[in-house]
């Protein structure tokens, strides 16, 4: 994962959102634009520009009550507005495992 | 099985406390992250893609059914109802929250289980073969070494902040089931010419980015002299182990870069300093830790008892046995090895369902006592071959008879891209699919021994430079890739499998791995001939020209 110190340095290509694990039980959580955070994705602040994702980044890391390793991460605006993560990484984040836990 | 005393079970204890206040403190936020980070990995709380994962120590591999009834109450309490057993005898929950750990991790120090050092920059949990006390040939029970240098290495202040973590693995057989030329010290113990017990010491070995196998520094260290020997290494490797770049900071880096003439000296120049010193151990410190394994009482049975002459005219039993069944130092027992590896399943996980009832059979048939390989296998390790029938019965009942240990489908995984946030690709997807395009036993065992081992990212966890089949998850424009290796091993011939070609889709590894074992059905010199055997003897150029040709 990348470090929001790292990430500082690095420009948004697309639309992006913050996410983090929730602190007491580590499930993953997003920012959302009422600086608070939500399991849901489409509940997330979405961001354009560098400027306000390293804002809305800052703001996160402040929060480590809340949550723990925010960073930036992207996301695909598909159409009706509906949000989708960005990768696979995030859309495992996201979604779940992939996996079948018990036998075939 | 090992009794803990009174000081461990304070110690125990008294961890459990500290990590409660400790977690309260970080929950009201009087502690930061960055303050809490390596006070949770202290004690085995890793934070991973979906939640917190907790690491828990199984030492040597050995557990009680009382234990591990405990680990299947963990997993239905605080998780979801299952556990991952790791490639290094430890056992993995993936969905704990860390508000419920310390009530976690209290309920495990209750039958003298901890998650102490399976995590940080210390000495990790000392591990050993599944086989220890029962296999035939040994020279001792590695076991008591382990403990004892488990005993030395707990929350010691001088191994408590080294530059990386450190593993050491010991074996006693000649066969090598502990993996022991892979780890950042490995011992093996025998006997030299007086007939007198002692270890030759491997050291740097190790996986990850910059693999090595781990070159002999002492060919024989008298038994009474290996803590100081080996706190000698410790001691030259925190001197000089790099602290400035992570992935230069093991042991084996050292090695590679001091040689590892140069380094034995300065080891050997440590260790005079130590002679005769107070970690010379005398006999009653060994027989203290020795008197403290208990070890069944065995009866007086026959080699071949009615119920298995009688079982043996079942092909599905005969399957089973000739597979899973490996003999035993006492006649008329037998180690069974209960394979995690069903086909479809992810490699090494047990259900809480299956953990009760592994407990409850080890009652029943193994004095109680169960043991973990680093394969990711469990075994029962004193099983009356009378009683084997019936086993069976019971374990194909629980989906823990797949005949398949050392078959293709024994595939070892790493939890990859689903669980891991440092993998940048999944391995279990992988390993599903590859047993399911193996699922036909005669299949498997025409083809033989054929180890298979899957990583999601070049940490290694899966060891895929050690397998007969190498699989290493990469990311290239984010998506999926597959470097294949082959021509690994980890036992006592240890080599690094060698890359056939460029990384293949997440798609095609089935198929590329179908093409290799294909290769090899039609190369070999006979049927006898392993895997790694053949390749050996023809170098990867075969394989690769068949894996490559039409792609």
């Amino acid at each position: 994962m990348t470090s929001p110190l790292e990430q500082k340095k690095i420009r948004i290509m697309g639309p992006s959102v913050v996410t983090a694990n929730r602190t007491w039980d580590g499930a993953v959580v997003y920012r959302t634009s009422e600086q608070g955070w939500s399991t849901v994705l489409s509940d997330a602040a979405i961001v354009s520009t560098s400027d306000d994702a390293r804002a809305l980044l800052a703001e996160s890391v402040a929060d480590d009550v809340g949550a723990v390793g925010a960073y930036i991460a992207p996301v695909e605006i598909k159409e009706g507005g509906v949000i989708k993560p960005g990768n696979l990484r995030e859309h495992i984040r996201s979604k779940g495992l992939t996996i079948d836990l018990l036998p075939a | 099985m090992y009794a803990y005393d009174e000081l461990d079970r304070t110690l125990i204890n008294e961890r459990v406390s500290e990590f409660r206040d400790q977690v309260k403190r970080r929950l009201s936020g009087e502690l930061t992250e960055d303050e809490f980070k390596m006070l949770r990995l202290q004690n085995g709380v890793y934070l991973q893609l979906h939640a917190y994962m907790f690491r828990v120590a199984i030492p040597y591999g050995t557990l009680s059914s009382k234990q591990l009834r405990r680990l299947a109450h963990v997993a239905r309490r605080y998780d979801r109802g299952y556990g991952h057993f790791t490639t290094r005898q430890n056992i993995q929950f993936n969905w704990i929250k860390l508000a419920e750990l310390p009530d976690a991790l209290s309920d495990l120090a209750e039958v003298g289980i901890h998650a102490m050092q399976t995590s940080g920059n210390n000495m990790r949990n000392v591990t050993s073969d599944q086989w220890a006390g029962v296999a035939p040939g040994e020279v001792e029970d590695p076991r008591i070494w382990s403990e004892i240098l488990r005993q030395h290495t707990t929350l010691h202040p001088e191994f408590s902040f080294l530059p990386r973590k450190f593993k050491i693995a010991i074996t006693a057989s000649e066969h090598d089931r502990a993996a022991i030329k892979i780890h950042d010290i490995g011992l093996r113990l025998h006997k030299n010419a007086d007939g007198e017990t002692g270890f030759e010491v491997l050291v740097g070995g190790g996986l990850g980015r910059t693999p090595f196998i781990a070159k002999t520094i002492k060919p024989f260290v008298h038994g009474r002299d290996i803590l100081s020997y080996v706190e000698a290494i410790l001691r030259v490797y925190n001197q000089y182990g790099r602290r400035d770049n992570i992935y230069k900071a093991r042991i084996k880096i050292l090695v590679h870069e001091l040689g590892i003439e140069k380094f034995a000296r300065e080891v050997d120049e440590e260790w005079r300093q130590m002679s005769d010193s107070a970690l010379t151990l005398d006999h009653s410190v060994i027989d203290e830790v020795r008197s403290r394994f208990s070890y069944p009482a065995y009866e007086k049975l026959p080699h071949m008892p009615d119920e298995l002459k009688q079982a043996a005219h079942d092909p599905l039993f005969e399957r089973w046995r000739k597979n899973s069944v490996a003999p035993h130092k006492v006649q008329g027992y037998s180690i069974v090895t209960l394979s995690l590896k069903p086909v479809g399943g992810p490699p090494g996980d047990a259900t809480a369902d299956q953990m009760d009832a592994v407990a409850d059979l080890a009652d029943k048939y193994s004095f109680g006592e169960i043991r973990v390989g680093h394969e990711q296998n469990l075994a029962l390790p004193h099983v009356a071959k009378r009683d084997l029938p019936q086993l069976w019965k019971a374990l194909d009942r629980l989906g823990l008879a797949t005949p398949n240990v050392n078959l293709v489908t024994d595939i070892i995984a790493c939890p990859g891209l689903d669980y891991c946030s440092l993998a940048n690709a999944r391995s279990i997807p992988i390993a599903q699919e590859l047993t399911r395009r193996f699922a036909n036993h005669d299949t498997a065992d025409m083809i033989g021994r054929l180890h298979i081992n899957i990583s999601g990212c070049i940490n290694a966890c899966g060891h895929h430079h050690v397998g007969h089949i190498g699989i290493l998850g990469v990311e290239k424009n984010g998506e999926e890739f597959y470097q294949i290796t082959i021509g690994g091993r980890a036992d006592e011939n240890a080599q690094m499998g060698v890359l056939i070609g460029p990384a293949v889709p997440y798609a095609e590894v089935a198929d590329v791995i179908e093409d290799i074992v294909e290769a090899y059905l039609a190369l070999r010199d006979r049927p006898e001939e392993l895997f790694v055997d053949t390749v050996k003897r023809l170098g990867v150029e075969p394989f690769k020209e068949r894996v490559y040709a039409t792609r």
